[in-house]
């Protein structure tokens, strides 16, 4: 086994202290996300109460770790560490028998709870390593804050490879799939007043762009363009509507439409700075008058066909030049190792 | 200029540590309460300096490639908006400053304008 990151670490008289345990602030949505299981060490060894420190000795430096649990038969009776070895080593007592110089006040935590679990008992009990048992207090692990660490940075490496992955399967759809003319349509369902979820689809629909190989920033003049339209889905519609969006090779087509109420005057609608949205609205920034000059800006082709009473349907269209089209990612070329 | 200036000039908070934003490199500046402003006029790397304290701010920032998000007057974000910013790596900013005075400072400092005057996307 090799060395955890929190023993290499150690070596050079550098340590995560309990005080950094209770501020991690980047892992801490992943501490409750794994689980102990997840980062805990399986292969353990362990010493006898009957054992002497000497053999603590050999075992610490064969194996290159910390401290090991004390088992008597298959009851876990304490843990000896580098800390208890060190006040045999001072009192010359290398023949001394573990139980002697093990902690026997054992806290443990469990195989099925969230890494954060162990942190917290890490912070409150000032121990190195914990044992970890199953649900019927079975020893099956050893966890230290350095397995830990290395637990957190092995799960963001892997989201970090998983969003690669994606990029790469999803960039290479139209290059993969041979028809005369293939487009991929995303459709999302937005609800009327609904501020706090308002961009959720947009934001879904410029991460697919981008998965998908679209350059930067025709993501984001898309990106800008379906945002304003779902906002005024939000703001202005009855019922709601849909957002629809179809990725063709050549071209990006966003359509939104609804049931009402409809607008008057769509001429008028198009004047920057003309709004009839709520002042709840204008209180998230928006109905400024701005939407559909925005709108405007961002795409190649934009049409509004609205009815009073029946509805309105916004077409927004944007070709993709000849500089620009879907590709993969670089570094994306060939798949990358999971 | 590094995000980690422009906080020392905003005598600001970051309210999401959790994300690295040390090196972060702020090429340009805008400030705005009107999301749609932001939306039209925000070129892509800038800092946005804003009164305005809603999901929307963070939607807007991620859709228009802002790299942070100022909330002037000491306004502080709802846990649902940090939490949003955080998934999409924007980092949030708290500082006591009011508008006028923060993007003066900034500017002063050498951090320019990223507020383009009606230039469209296709020019």
């Amino acid at each position: 086994m090799s060395d955890t990151i929190q023993e290499l670490y150690g070596r050079k008289g550098r340590n995560i202290t309990d005080h950094d345990a209770q501020e991690i602030t980047r892992v801490e949505e992943l501490a409750y996300d794994l689980k102990i299981s997840d980062v805990m060490t399986r292969d353990i060894k362990t010493l006898s109460p009957s054992d002497t420190m000497r053999s603590v000795v050999d075992l610490l430096r064969q194996n290159r770790i910390s401290g090991a649990p004390v088992m008597d038969g298959d009851s876990l009776v304490g843990v000896i560490s580098q800390e208890d070895l060190m006040r045999a080593l001072a009192d010359h007592d290398r023949e001394a028998l573990i139980s002697k110089y093990m902690s026997s006040n054992v806290i443990t935590v469990k195989s099925y709870e969230p890494v954060i679990k162990a942190l917290e008992t890490f912070a409150r009990s000032r121990v190195g390593r914990l044992p970890v048992v199953d649900e019927k207090n079975n020893l099956v692990g050893m966890i230290t804050k350095g397995d830990i660490t290395r637990g957190v940075l092995t799960a963001i490496r892997r989201d970090y490879q998983e969003e690669e992955i994606r990029r790469y399967r999803a960039s290479h759809l139209f290059e993969d799939i041979i028809s005369d003319r293939t487009s991929l349509i995303l459709r999302y369902k937005i609800k009327q007043g609904d501020f706090v979820n308002g961009g959720q689809a947009s934001s879904h629909i410029k991460r697919a762009l981008l998965r998908l190989g679209a350059p930067p920033q025709l993501a984001r003049q898309c990106g800008i363009a379906v945002y304003e339209a779902e906002m005024n889905l939000i703001i202005h519609s009855t019922n709601g509507g849909v957002l629809r969006v179809q990725v063709e090779p050549h071209r990006i087509l966003m359509q939104t439409s609804d049931d009402g109420p409809g607008i008057p005057d769509v001429k008028q609608a198009l004047t920057p700075g003309w709004s009839t949205a709520s002042s709840l609205a204008q209180s998230m920034g928006f109905g400024a008058g701005m939407g559909l000059v925005n709108i405007q800006r961002c795409v190649d082709k934009m049409d509004l066909d609205s009815t009073p009473g029946k509805g309105t349907k916004l077409l927004m269209e944007i070709h993709l030049r000849p500089d620009e089209k879907f590709k993969a990612p670089p570094g994306a070329s060939e798949t990358p190792s999971v | 200029m590094k995000l980690s200036e422009i906080i020392h000039h905003a005598k600001g908070t970051v309210l999401n540590p959790s994300i690295l934003i040390n090196d972060y490199e702020i090429i340009g500046g805008c400030g705005s309460d009107l999301m749609s402003d932001v939306l039209a006029a925000v070129k892509p790397g800038a800092v946005l300096l804003t009164g305005l304290c809603n999901p929307q701010v963070v939607r807007t920032a991620q859709m228009a490639d802002v790299r942070a998000i100022i909330f002037l007057r000491g306004k502080q974000p709802s846990t649902e908006i940090v939490a949003l910013a955080t998934q999409e790596n924007i980092p949030l900013i708290s500082s006591d400053m009011g508008m006028f005075e923060l993007c003066g400072r900034l500017y002063k400092a050498g951090l320019h304008s990223y507020e383009s005057n009606w230039i469209g996307f296709h020019e």
